[in-house]
């Protein structure tokens, strides 16, 4: 499987959320993804990370159509798939899968895990009757979960297994590609490496690609071949997992990097912290150039009047940031 | 260095229909002045309610049922409830987890600081006014005058915390319990109250007792770390001998399972198998056993007493034992 081979390809997407301010309101727009542009190649892990609020979320479901897209252009496997219609689109959800933040709400209570999990099955006629069933205790099986499992309902299980459940959910249907939203945030620091390891051993067992999203950047690193860091709305760099920690160019990046608390008292000692001053603005009234200037230690006059553009400053290596120019 | 809290054979359960669930069994610490200690555990170790004996703020159906808790000489386990109101917000400040739940969204961010200030020191309103603002102002939020009027849904969850921060701390208390203060809140945010935090401690001497999962933030903050595990201690120490020499299996494991910023190749995590276990019959012996890659006959059996290690430094474990085979800590 070749790893230049491009399964996902996003160009400029935009993604807006009208929002009614009351009866005599005026309408506000939420400007949640703004021109966002990335491949992710076949078996591969693209990181995506941010600040709560980014929309590094919004992304996610909007590649798999869960939004539809306010502008710009999503391929999959060579697909345009920007402007298909929903009953257009089941054939593809065949393929593409998402693993939600939070194991509590994302299961239904009502539903027994075999039910939660052969359900994508049987939606797409995959199987029926007795082989469901099979099929199901096999998927729990591939999760590390017993196959006793499968007429226990969710309430019975803690976080780590029920993420467990939500992965089998999605790899029911076989799929190529899968969004890990933030699969990890929820669970206890010695389950997040047990899921962690099962969703790296399932990539390269199925040879599935991942989209994940995270806010703890030591994960998202050693899981990640290239990562995306986004800022309210922008994707402000993009690079190959280690070069991002070891170059990282745009000052949000460094930023976000020197907050990682690590593990290790002597460097936490001699740590030089850059700290962010303030808050992330409101993504309803960007500030116009830059949306990083109002925070930036290094803005100049230009930042404020020119959205910097994506540049190519390495072999796999991009960034946003007039500095860099 | 004088201790400013002690907390002796400390054991709280609470008494539920389907029987008693033990969530904290005979903890011993003490925290000097200005010093700062971490407690570290996966949720339901029992973390949190030690902060909640400690402040006597158990309800039916938890109890402390054994122990003292002597903060600057005062026994607080039996203290009467009128008595124990002046301590908390006064001399105790307690930050809790969720900013986002636990302010009130129906008073101003200023009545709510105002409210302790009122209740504890002899101020008026003028008064409490004016100091409010100037905590405001040291836990850095901008334009404290305005804000001070301002609801909890018109702050972000940063600010949120803040706030919380500044309520906690405007009576000047001599100890600070912050129950996973920055879980809810985002790296950079995490990092601006961490510098906060570091700062009140070296400025106004406060003594703070962090509280957390996450071990990044207490090797920034603390000189001491007590890892518990199903509401026991497993080991505690000064923070390098806890980070540079961990001595019990369930101390290395949490170590191996976080990933290393800072490496060139990539490594395979190491998990610890297993799940966490249920409080409410735990078998008998050392409650890690069941996940322990090292467990002996014994541990099932018998649960292990704390060895002395080091000046600082305990451990709960069998392996201690003079007489036990000799394990090393893989990676």
């Amino acid at each position: 499987m070749g790893k230049d081979h491009i399964l996902l390809k996003t160009d400029g997407l935009v993604k807006h959320f009208e929002l009614n301010q009351g009866f005599f309101g005026r309408k506000a727009i939420v400007q949640a993804v703004d021109d966002v542009s990335f491949h992710i190649c076949r078996g591969e892990t693209l990181g995506l990370v941010g600040e709560s609020g980014c929309g590094k979320t919004t992304v996610g479901r909007t590649v798999i159509k869960l939004y539809e897209p306010t502008a710009g252009k999503i391929v999959f496997d060579g697909q345009d798939i920007t402007g298909l219609k929903e009953k257009e689109m089941l054939a593809l959800r065949k393929r593409m899968q998402i693993i939600f933040q939070d194991p509590y709400a994302s299961l239904n209570a009502r539903m027994t895990v075999g039910d939660i999990v052969s359900e994508p099955l049987d939606i797409h006629g995959l199987a029926r009757g007795p082989k469901l069933r099979e099929q199901a205790m096999e998927l729990l099986q591939k999760v590390g979960m017993s196959p006793d499992h499968i007429n226990r309902y969710p309430h019975e299980f803690s976080g780590g297994q029920r993420q467990r459940i939500g992965i089998a959910r999605a790899l029911a249907v076989n799929p190529d590609f899968i969004v890990c939203d933030e699969p990890i945030s929820a669970l206890d620091v010695s389950i997040q490496a047990q899921v962690v390891n099962l969703l790296e051993d399932l990539q390269h067992e199925m040879g599935l690609t991942y989209l994940f999203i995270a806010h703890d950047l030591s994960m998202v690193k050693h899981i990640s071949n290239r990562i995306g860091v986004m800022y309210l709305g922008k994707l402000v760099e993009l690079a190959e997992s280690s070069e991002l920690y070891k170059r990282p160019l745009h000052p949000y990046t460094r930023a976000l990097l020197s907050a990682i608390p690590v593990p290790d008292p002597d460097i936490a000692e001699h740590k030089q912290r850059v700290i962010l001053k303030g808050d992330v603005p409101s993504p309803i009234n960007p500030p116009a150039g830059c949306r990083f200037r109002t925070r930036c230690q290094y803005a100049l006059d230009i930042c404020s009047q020119l959205n910097p553009e994506m540049v190519q400053v390495g072999a796999q290596h991009m960034v946003a940031c007039h500095l860099m120019t | 260095m004088k201790n400013i809290l002690e907390v002796k054979n400390l054991s709280t359960s609470f008494f539920t229909h389907a029987g008693e669930v033990k969530a904290v069994k005979d903890i011993s610490f003490n925290v000097g002045i200005g010093e700062a200690i971490g407690i570290v555990g996966e949720s339901g170790s029992g973390k949190s309610v030690t902060s909640l004996s400690i402040m006597n703020l158990l309800s039916f159906p938890g109890k402390v049922i054994n122990g003292s808790v002597c903060f600057a000489g005062t026994e607080l386990t039996n203290l009467k409830e009128k008595k124990m109101q002046l301590v908390r917000g006064n001399e105790i400040g307690m930050i809790f987890q969720d900013p986002m739940t636990s302010l009130n969204p129906v008073y101003t961010v200023g009545n709510q600081i105002m409210e302790s200030l009122l209740r504890h020191q002899k101020l008026n309103r003028g008064e409490a006014r004016k100091k409010a603002i100037e905590m405001l102002s040291l836990v850095g939020i901008p334009g404290p005058e305005n804000r001070l009027n301002q609801y909890p849904h018109e702050f972000s969850g940063g600010m949120r915390q803040r706030v919380m921060i500044a309520m906690a701390l405007c009576c000047k208390p001599k100890l600070l319990i912050a129950d996973e203060p920055t879980t809810a809140l985002d790296v950079t945010i995490q990092a601006q109250i961490i510098e906060l935090l570091k700062d009140l401690k070296d400025k106004i001497n406060t003594s703070i007792i962090l509280i957390t999962h996450d071990l990044g933030v207490v090797a920034e903050l603390c000189s001491r770390v007590i890892v518990m595990y199903a509401g026991s201690v497993v080991e505690k120490g000064t923070t390098r001998d806890v980070f540079y020499n961990p001595r019990h299996p369930y101390t290395w494991g949490l170590l191996k399972s976080i990933p290393i910023v800072n490496a060139d190749h990539k490594e395979r995590l190491i998990p610890i198998d297993g799940q966490p276990p249920d409080l409410l019959n735990t078998p008998p012996g050392c409650p890690f056993c069941p996940r322990c890659d090292h467990a002996m006959q014994i541990c099932a059996q018998t649960q292990p007493p704390l060895s002395q290690l080091g000046e600082q430094h305990l451990a709960a474990c069998w392996l201690l034992h003079p007489g036990a085979p000799r394990v090393e800590r893989g990676r």
